[in-house]
């Protein structure tokens, strides 16, 4: 690995954390596209610190795209408030027009600027360690490594030092206020370190990638914890682990690294989303399927507990009176039967002791609907579920 | 190039006709359909959808290697509509919101297909200049055959629009009484949102990627200004859409180093600030006027009221009371005296005013709610 190498993953894995910290924020917040508009609305703010100093380098630039980001939030806010239009479409009508604005400032002016719109869109973290900070003459690293290093210094003792006010406000705003202190400073603030980030991180890896850096981790990291400290450690794990395998997967394939970073983001998202414990779509799809079994299980006993009368508890009368199919049928025949709760005699089915007991139990939860009786009932019961 | 001249270009030039009519399609379709996106406040799911639609146009030349753009197109619709179906599949399966699962898919999906780009810009066989086109949309590749093809889709859409109006509507605006009637919902729903897919994607060519979303919301929530009316709301959407288009091709024609995709863009935004102010019903400079006016209505009452109950205790309703005893009220000026005036209610001589009966007739009524006015 050459020294360039090493300097590209430490300013992608230095961007990623400080993108996922407000990240979780936002997703927790409900104002993860808050994001994608600022992202975008940077822009013409970039352009016209760019007119004003001719200076590509310049602080200038982060603060008028850092200011054109929050101009965003308050566009949207204000479009909200006069209730003409929900806030989606508020945020959807103001950032492709302030967008639109700086392609065309850029475009009118493209011969005399190396912005290109590229650029913007994508960013180029490959070229990012020739860009030298020299200090005296000597070289001590590529700029965007020391940008970035003081936006994340900053994200991360803000972080810790309103950490309390960021959780309570970010969960209950109500709460919030009664304690004195405003979720309106708190909005802003947050608001305003996601604009800082994303000006300081677009010119490395571009505007899109930094609204994938700031979602994507911390939603992977929202379906594995309910917990905020644990959230936020995920997301930064998750933001580093793409941001250097991303790297790697760009150097195979020789294609753009901020694209990459983003493919493996959206990959680990992906094995994520499918086998999570809890909230994964397989967990969820399978404890539908369970649930009902159990309730087909349920409806089944009752049946049976409901008539005493033979014809109606004939194997084959199942199908017609409960409207099963066959195989379904048979399964929960067998489900019931594995678990002692019925027998079988001459094909007529009758309940057990044990499947008289559950039955009438169940009938008692379903009268009071207790919710924390089901679940003993059914560790008392089942030994083989479906 | 002046505007008149532009005008003429329109009607003799080949190339200028042809994009200024493709524009205006899809100005209308996005209009039309950006309506039921913004009703059913998924406005921001264009935008998601058109970023969604790039790996399939890089994995549709990936794999056929041609530029044609009908086969691109179709790669754009396949990818925005598997983007669409997750977006809605996270929101149902996880306890992730909409707003996360949109942006999630979004950017996800874009830089996958940034990466497939860049992949294929690197390749040996380099026929792949142009692709980078749906990024910000030319509409200066328009040929006759784009604008044939945008129209026969927009037709097809119309009819369907038509034939299916009565559930469209019931989906948007009552959902349970719609399932409660036996509507399938899920097909109508399906079929909005790849409506909705399929105006992005024939967009992506004209305006590109990133200012499709644009396109389909700025003409509906200008014209959801103007009426409460669905029917008037998608035609009006649609001559927006198609006048922005227009006027914004025109635009940009006229002047070297315009793009037309962003300022299609901004010509419509133009619209929605306009509507924004000036709509009669909903703008804010009516709805302000409104407020000053009831802010003076309610002075002037209040001042009258007053003074009736100054009246009320004499016999003679009409006797002249002194403007001075007014100074323990702090609502009346010169003014509202004159417009009480001028409104027949009191009578001003000099310094003196009177009740006249017509005004303690509305005083007396005033906070009664029976009372019409």
């Amino acid at each position: 690995m050459s020294s360039a190498q090493i300097e590209i993953q430490l300013i992608a894995s230095l961007v990623a954390v400080a993108c996922a910290i407000p990240g979780v924020f936002l997703v927790l917040r409900k104002m993860a596209l808050i994001s994608d508009a600022i992202s975008h609305s940077i822009l013409p703010g970039l352009v016209i610190g760019f007119f004003i100093t001719h200076d590509l380098n310049s602080p200038l630039l982060i603060l008028m795209g850092a200011l054109s980001g929050i101009l965003t939030v308050v566009l949207v806010e204000y479009i909200q408030k006069t209730k003409l239009v929900k806030e989606d479409t508020a945020i959807g009508l103001v950032f492709p027009a302030l967008f639109s604005i700086g392609v065309l400032l850029i475009a009118k002016n493209a011969n005399d600027i190396h912005l290109d719109v590229d650029a913007v869109l994508l960013g180029e973290l490959a070229f990012a360690p020739f860009d030298r900070l020299l200090i005296n003459g000597i070289d001590i690293g590529p700029k965007s490594l020391w940008l970035i290093g003081t936006i994340l210094l900053i994200t991360l003792s803000l972080l810790i030092a309103f950490f309390k006010e960021l959780k309570v406000s970010t969960f209950d705003p109500g709460l919030a206020t009664a304690l004195g202190f405003s979720p309106i400073v708190i909005h802003y603030g947050l608001m305003s370190v996601a604009s800082i980030t994303t000006v300081g991180a677009f010119d490395a890896v571009g505007a899109i990638l930094v609204v994938a850096l700031m979602i994507a981790p911390a939603a992977t990291a929202y379906l594995l914890t309910n917990d905020l400290k644990k959230m936020l450690i995920y997301a930064v794990l998750f933001g580093m682990f793409s941001a250097i395998s991303g790297y790697w997967l760009a150097h195979y394939l020789d294609a753009s690294i901020s694209g990459s970073m983003i493919t493996m983001l959206g990959f680990v998202f992906f094995l994520v989303y499918l086998f999570a414990p809890n909230s994964g779509l397989i967990a969820v799809l399978y404890r539908n399927r369970q649930q009902q079994k159990e309730v087909q299980l349920l409806t089944f006993l009752l049946h049976l507990n409901n008539h005493k009368e033979k014809r109606e508890r004939h194997i084959n009368h199942l199908n017609e009176h409960i409207n099963w199919h066959k195989v379904k049928a048979k399964s929960i025949v067998e489900l019931a039967d594995k678990n002692n709760l019925i027998f079988i005699d001459n094909n007529i089915i009758s309940l057990t002791e044990k499947g008289k007991t559950f039955t009438e139990k169940a009938i008692d939860y379903i009268i009071t609907n207790d919710d924390s009786e089901i679940e003993s009932m059914k560790k008392d019961f089942f030994l083989f579920r479906g | 190039m002046d505007l008149q001249e532009y005008l003429k270009l329109v009607f003799s030039d080949y190339t200028l006709r042809t994009i200024t009519i493709g524009t205006a399609i899809l100005g209308a379709i996005c209009g039309m359909l950006g309506s039921f996106a913004v009703l059913r406040k998924q406005s921001l799911l264009g935008d998601a959808i058109s970023h969604a639609s790039l790996p399939g146009i890089a994995i549709a030349f990936l794999i056929t290697g041609t530029k044609d753009t009908n086969v691109l197109l179709i790669g754009a619709l396949i990818s925005g509509l598997i983007g669409a179906f997750w977006i809605r599949s996270i929101v149902k399966n996880t306890h992730l919101k909409t707003d996360t699962a949109l942006g999630l898919i979004l950017s996800i999906f874009f830089g996958f297909g940034m990466l497939l780009l860049t992949f294929i810009q690197k390749q040996p066989n380099a026929n792949q200049s142009g692709l980078d086109k749906f990024l910000f949309g030319q509409a200066a590749t328009l040929l006759i055959e784009d604008v044939w093809f945008m129209a026969i889709v927009t037709a097809i859409c119309l009819a369907v629009l038509l034939l299916f109006w009565k559930e469209f509507k019931l989906l948007l605006f009552d959902v349970d009484y719609a399932k409660t009637l036996g509507f399938n919902i899920k097909f109508i729903d399906a079929l909005i949102t790849s409506f909705i897919v399929l105006a992005i994607v024939l967009g992506l060519q004209t305006v590109g990627v990133v200012l499709m979303s644009a396109m389909l919301l700025a003409p509906a929530a200008a014209a959801r200004q103007w009426t409460n009316s669905l029917s008037t709301m998608v035609v009006l959407a649609a001559i927006f859409g198609s006048v922005a288009g227009v006027v914004g091709t025109g635009i940009s024609a006229s002047q070297a180093n315009l793009s037309t995709g962003p300022v299609i863009v901004l010509v419509a935004a133009v619209f929605v600030v306009f509507s924004f102010i000036f709509s009669p019903s909903r703008g804010l400079l009516f709805s302000q006027i409104r407020f000053l006016k009831n802010r003076r209505d309610l002075q002037l009452h209040k001042t009258l009221s007053f003074m009736f109950d100054l009246v009320k205790t004499h016999e003679d309703k009409s006797h002249p009371h002194a403007i001075k005893i007014l100074n323990n009220f702090q609502g009346y000026t010169k003014g509202t005296l004159k417009k009480l005036e001028e409104k027949k209610y009191i009578k001003l001589s000099g310094r003196m005013w009177s009740m006249t009966e017509e005004g303690y007739q509305f005083a007396g009524n005033l906070y009664n709610q029976n009372i019409e006015k």
